[in-house]
């Protein structure tokens, strides 16, 4: 990465956008504090977040890319298991699990185990186990990878209801649909650099000053680029 | 919070396996298998006298004394005795049913006394067969056999049965009077090593499979120190490699009357030590570990190469002289010996001092290792 830097704000999504390898979730991991930078830092609420224990850590909620949930465990107790590293128990721990079963539609198959889950149900599920100590922001890496559009539009319908409660929302996807939909602003990297960081509409105008057609992909491929990433 | 998620983390590793069919029968079902049959071989539970040799004898003389050796023979606490034909004989030991096996031939007994008195003559020939990968039997059953043929020609003579100018007391030698050796405790005690050590690195695999699947991202990008990730590792797999050890050793006391002869603290000291030994061999897994795939094969190497050198198949004493000087750097070894010696060698507490020390210092140096090795950061 190089120099990058972006802001998340409350209630609105950002959209992180980038060809693959670009660095998105490199990006998203020093974010959550899975790796260190270099140089510079993460700010959150003008905090610096470092160290594994610093309690900024609980105002952040992450939603990996990959489906991060114990197979054999049911719902319930893979979500009891995420909840305490938090530090929730007891009638909290109740309360957040019902609250964020609810909101992915899953409450009626909590003490089902995982494996029995559909993909789209999985995808629910790891997006409820980001949200159970009520983050302030939640980092969303490529949260709609291989589910059916009925499952991706519930969690469409989740990430409105987010946003709607005040959520700082940073979202990595590669389908352009999804960020025009969802993205209240577009930051767009590339070989672990910020090249845009704008609104929808902002993006839009630039192109079509260029002369370019109006659509995110048409400006993503203007930004980043024809030539094949692999 | 901290102890909120340490309980979390061992909850969920002790759910997640309680749950796994597999890894269940793994560490409960199959040592306790493993266990009986390798002490039922290997003498058992000896509170009934000592293991007999299998023996066929074919008595094609018919003489009184013939019949007199077979007799004793029959009567001898060191033999079973089966009586069969010539033929019989032969064909038993060539097909290993049997150890060794006799034949009297005609004219034995009178032969036999005729050169006892006229030295010259050709002596009779006593034929005994034996199978040659079992050649420790043979020595015994000659000696016994010759001992028998002895007693029969004075009995027929009628003299005194000879007798040695002394005897012989032989008595197994544990820490206490009446404490017997019980095979199975050994056996027990091996194979609860060794699959308390599968069981441990199973653990050690999973971790990798966690990292494989996103979850290692998520736990730490919870508000939780490393040091408090790795002690709820140690504890869940100390926890489940003691749960093996213990179901194994459970089963023995039930079913083969395995008794911990010794001290219960110096036993159970050691278990605890050889479980945290196990939980550093499983962190030691997941930090040079690549992918699954390849450490479970190196590790299962590993694991087999210290549970056979550290005595947990056969005891060590079976080993070449600098092999036993060797194997005491084997973690296993001062497992199993610990183990003997509380169990069926009856020792106190003083005996486990040093193997728990031992077990502690691979623990550590294992940890050491892992925590030295273990990539904390997402690539």
């Amino acid at each position: 990465m190089d120099d990058v830097s972006f802001t998340v704000e409350p209630g609105r999504l950002t959209g992180l956008l980038g060809p693959n390898g670009a660095g998105k979730t490199t990006t998203v991991s020093m974010i959550a504090g899975l790796s260190s930078p270099e140089r510079g830092s993460v700010l959150v609420d003008g905090h610096v977040l470092s160290g594994d224990t610093n309690p900024m850590k609980r105002k952040i909620g992450l939603v990996p890319q990959d489906l991060a949930l114990y197979e054999e465990l049911t719902a319930r107790d893979n979500l009891r298991f995420f909840g305490a590293l938090y530090g929730l128990s007891g009638t909290a721990l109740d309360r957040a699990m019902t609250s964020a079963l609810t909101l992915v539609g899953l409450a009626d198959r909590a003490r089902d185990r995982v494996k029995s889950f559909s993909g789209g149900m999985k995808r629910r599920l790891n997006l409820a186990a980001g949200l159970l100590h009520d983050p302030d922001i939640l980092l969303l890496d490529e949260p709609t990878v291989g589910v059916d559009p009925q499952s991706r539009n519930a969690i469409f319908d989740n990430l409105e209801e987010l946003k709607r409660r005040g959520k700082a929302l940073l979202y990595t996807t590669h389908y352009m649909e999804e960020a025009e939909r969802l993205a209240d602003r577009i930051v767009v990297i590339d070989a672990g650099k910020v090249v845009a960081n704008d609104t929808l509409a902002g993006l839009y105008a630039g192109v079509k000053d260029a002369g370019g057609a109006v659509s995110l992909e048409a400006v993503f491929l203007t930004l980043t680029g024809r030539s094949l990433r692999d | 919070m901290s102890l909120t998620a340490f309980f979390a983390m061992v909850r969920k590793d002790l759910v997640l396996f309680l749950s796994d069919r597999r890894s269940v029968i793994v560490a409960f079902a199959v040592p306790i298998f493993i266990g009986s049959f390798i002490g039922s071989i290997t003498g058992g539970d000896r509170r009934n006298g000592r293991p007999r040799v299998n023996v066929a004898i074919a008595d094609e003389d018919g003489s009184a004394i013939s019949k007199a050796i077979v007799a004793g023979a029959q009567a001898d606490e060191n033999l079973n005795v089966t009586i069969t034909t010539g033929g019989e004989v032969k064909e038993r030991v060539k097909n290993g049913t049997i150890a060794v096996g006799a034949i009297i031939p005609p004219g034995f007994g009178e032969g036999s006394m005729r050169s006892l008195v006229q030295s010259a003559e050709t002596k009779p020939q006593l034929a005994v067969f034996y199978d040659p990968s079992r050649t420790i039997e043979v020595g015994l059953v000659q000696g016994v056999l010759t001992q028998h043929v002895m007693g029969a020609i004075a009995k027929a003579m009628g003299a005194p049965r000879p007798s040695l100018p002394f005897t012989i007391s032989a008595e197994p030698m544990t820490s206490r009077e009446n404490v017997p050796y019980n095979g199975y405790a050994h056996s027990f005690a091996g194979m609860g090593i060794q699959f308390l050590l599968f069981s441990a690195l199973n653990l050690g695999i999973e971790m990798l499979v966690e990292r494989d699947r996103g979850l290692w991202a998520r736990l730490r990008s919870a508000p939780v120190s490393r040091f408090l990730i790795v002690g709820g590792k140690i504890a869940s797999i100390t926890t489940i490699s003691l749960m093996t050890l213990l179901v194994s050793f459970g089963f023995a006391m039930l079913v083969f009357k395995v008794r911990i002869e010794g001290s219960v603290i110096g036993f159970l000291a050691v278990s605890i030590a050889c479980s945290m030994m196990a939980a550093g061999f499983g962190l030691l897994i997941a930090a040079v570990g690549n992918s699954p795939k390849t450490a479970r094969g190196v590790s299962t190497l590993a694991s087999l190469v210290m549970v056979m050198l550290g005595g947990a198949w056969v005891p060590t004493f079976v080993f070449p002289k600098w092999l036993q000087q060797v194997t005491v750097i084997v973690p296993v070894r001062w497992a199993v010996d610990g183990l003997d010696a509380t169990t069926w060698r009856g020792l106190g507490v003083s005996s486990a001092v040093v193997p728990t020390l031992a077990l502690l210092g691979f623990a550590a140096a294992f940890t050491a290792i892992a925590l030295v090795r273990f990539r904390w950061e997402e690539r």
